[in-house]
């Protein structure tokens, strides 16, 4: 009827049995071994009664798969009304006939031992509520128990291992709770009857901080995870992070999404972040790494796409009217379900633990991109190297899902670039750094891509100005020194620049003015001296009017002269009068 | 199956009785099948009541085969148990009760407890087997 039942029979792989607990499926590769009993220990107070209810309940609820809880600490009221507030009924699974409660009491003190005995009154009972429910699951917790009421440990050892290979025999999936010892994983020494799978939770304190973690021992005749996966108990159940180093597979696409700032986008091409990668944004106090992460919320909403904001220092009323005021409006991506704020301190609890809660977040709201301001704040929830670890392992997880992660990492002034982000800089695709720029009496912001995987980026820096209007993004300006210039210095600068261009455009004005008086000035030259030119032609015609003005005469005072002279007026007359002047 | 003799009542014989006179020693055996180990305990505690309480107990008998269910009530793990439930306080005594002067003196501790001395030679060296 199950999946992996089916599955099971096809191969000669082993049976599993999912648990249904979120991580742990994953972890073991399909659940614990079916058909045979899995060992839970560890010391009090970690989690293993919980996890033995869950595996009931969720193999009635999820897999139609009946159980029986045996009880042999708590009674069955106690033990449902202690599980009641994580949702789940047990006095419903009973009466729908999906669960079977005993509750095994064994007081020493009413109890006396004579002669030889078994423990058949157990089979008995197991095998009653086993046939009451059609039961898949048994679970005895803790079964140890029976060695405080009882004395005999021959017989009780004896007993437990038929026990086991009765079980074993019925088809049932056993899991066995119990307490770790000292140097042992159970105080008794179950684990030599319980060898098939044996799953160890612990409840850790480091710096005052717990972090629950379970780790698989040993699991016959199946692969299985061996790191130590930390997990949490909340009001849904057990949930274990299932995030691993092991792969480096993860796709790549070619997407480029918008970073919400316009020129932070030309910066890269033009195109903004690649989809899926890891981004940090890194700076001192006060550099405006959330506003950019502000910024990048609001793009991924405004596309449409979900985005998950994990703060660790403000609260989500207050990242979203401080964010209001330079322009960028969250309030509507809140109300569309489009973001979702986690807030909590990193205090709360040990880093492993912020990291199954960030993991279990993400797995319910499925959003595109995850913002996580800031990160640093988790190295004070961990050990350093510890800190790089999980975040290797959130990041491949984000990656693995092709979540666009924008981290945002406060580091204080002086420290090395690498140090401050716990070593996880060789894991960061896009490398934003915001840097004070300190001159002429002010503090601004420049802003430069530090790195970018697998594109072209601008290795300017830009000065970075938050206003009510949103982020800007402006030019350089490169002082005398070399020293880019931001603030007053920036706009002094700008003004200087303005005057310069002012001034030598007067200049051009000048120039082109004296050049047109000169042009005007040889006009005028041109001018006379071709006035001058025409006057000489005009005397020159006068000249020669003159001149024939004076022929004329001439031949007319002949003409008069010779008239009087009555001379005849013949044919030589021309040369006549000249020679007649010789004459 | 071995539903057995369930009232065997007789006359007291000795006059001490006479003390607790109205003590009624309620007594369960529970059993899973006719195992050699039940078919022992019930024989012991034949011969033992038979010798120190006569006329002032009731045995019952059951066996879980038949009544799985009755486990669940009394809380029996072991098996065989015998169960005392009067007088109280309840006390259970578990295993074949092959130690007998044991099983004597846990059966009559607390009713009658003149008697128990009386008639328990051996002592408490048998205990804590």
């Amino acid at each position: 009827m199950k999946p992996a039942e089916n599955s099971g029979k096809a191969g000669p792989s082993l049976h599993k049995c999912p648990t249904g607990i979120v991580g742990l499926d994953q972890i073991t590769n399909g659940g614990l071994p079916r058909g045979r009993p899995t060992l839970v220990c560890g010391g009090a107070g970690c989690g293993k009664t919980l996890f033995a209810v869950e595996f009931i309940v969720r193999g009635a609820t999820q897999f139609n798969e009946p159980g029986v809880f045996m009880s042999f600490e708590e009674t069955s009221e106690e033990l449902a009304a202690n599980v009641r507030s994580l949702g789940f009924d047990l006095d419903d699974l009973v009466r729908r006939k999906k669960l079977a409660m005993d509750f095994v009491r064994v007081e020493r003190s009413e109890i006396e031992e004579t002669g030889e005995y078994d423990l058949d009154g157990l089979f008995v009972r197991l095998n009653h509520a086993i046939d009451s429910v059609k039961a898949k699951r048994v679970v005895l917790d803790t079964i140890e128990t029976l060695f405080a009421g009882l004395s005999n440990t021959a017989i009780l050892r004896a007993e437990l291992r038929r026990l086991f290979l009765w079980l074993k025999d019925k088809g049932v999936t056993v899991l066995i709770t119990g307490e770790k010892g000292d140097g042992t994983l159970t105080r008794q020494g179950i684990e030599e009857y319980v060898s098939d799978c044996v799953i160890m939770l612990d409840h850790r304190v480091h710096d005052q901080l717990s972090t629950r973690r379970l780790r698989v021992v040993k699991y016959r005749g199946s692969t299985h995870g061996t790191n130590e996966y930390p997990f949490i108990i909340d009001e849904q159940g057990m949930s274990v992070l299932p995030v691993t180093s092991m792969g480096l597979d993860h796709p790549a696409t070619t997407t480029r999404i918008s970073s919400g700032v316009k020129r932070l986008d030309t910066m890269m091409g033009g195109k903004g972040f690649f989809r899926g990668s890891s981004i940090l944004v890194s700076g001192t106090a006060g550099t405006g790494k959330t506003s950019l992460a502000a910024a990048f919320t609001k793009a991924a909403c405004e596309r449409g796409e979900k985005c998950l904001f994990f703060g660790f220092e403000e609260s989500p009323a207050q990242i979203v009217r401080n964010m209001l005021s330079i322009g960028i409006d969250l309030a509507p991506c809140v109300k569309k379900g489009l973001l979702r704020f986690h807030t909590s301190r990193p205090t709360l609890y040990g880093l492993e633990t912020h990291l199954t809660v960030m993991h279990k977040q993400i797995e319910e709201f499925k959003p595109s991109v995850v913002i996580v301001d800031p990160v640093t704040n988790m190295i004070s929830a961990g050990v350093a190297q510890d800190v790089r670890s999980m975040l290797l392992r959130l990041m491949d997880y984000l990656k693995g899902r092709q979540i666009t992660t924008m981290m945002t990492s406060l580091s204080s002034v002086g420290d090395a670039i690498e140090e401050n982000v716990g070593g996880v800089s060789s894991l960061i695709d896009t490398w934003v750094f915001v840097q004070d720029i300190e001159i002429g009496g002010e503090r601004n912001r420049g802003l430069y891509i530090l790195k970018s995987r697998g594109m072209a980026h601008s290795n300017q820096i830009r000065e970075f100005v938050l206003s009510n209007q949103g982020i800007e993004l402006l030019d350089v300006y490169l002082g005398p020194s070399g020293v880019v210039l931001a603030g007053s210095a920036r706009l002094a600068q700008a003004a200087r620049e303005q005057a310069e261009d002012a001034a030598s455009k007067q200049e051009i004005q000048r120039l082109r003015t004296q050049a047109q008086a000169q042009r005007k000035a040889l006009e005028a030259q041109i001018a006379a001296l071709q006035a001058q030119a025409l006057a000489q032609n005009q005397a020159i015609e006068h000249l020669a009017a003159q001149d024939q003005l004076r022929a004329v005469q001439g031949q007319a005072d002949r003409m008069a002269m010779a008239r009087s002279r009555e001379a005849d007026v013949a044919a030589p007359a021309v040369a006549g009068p000249r020679r007649g002047r010789h004459l | 199956m071995t539903r057995l003799p369930k009232k065997i009542k007789a006359r007291a014989r000795k006059p001490e009785p006479a003390e607790v006179p109205s003590d009624l020693w309620e007594l369960r055996l529970y059993v899973a099948g006719k195992t050699p180990k039940s078919v022992r305990a019930l024989e012991n505690l034949k011969r033992l009541c038979a010798e120190n309480l006569k006329g002032q107990y009731h045995i019952e008998v059951i066996d879980l085969l038949k009544h799985p269910h009755r486990a669940k009530v009394d809380q029996i793990v072991a098996l065989p148990t015998l169960v005392r439930k009067l007088p109280e306080p309840m006390k259970k005594i578990i295993g074949d009760l092959s130690n007998l002067s044991n099983t004597q003196q846990v059966l009559l501790w607390g009713g009658m407890s003149s008697r128990t001395a009386k008639s328990s030679p051996e002592g408490p060296d048998g205990e804590g087997a």
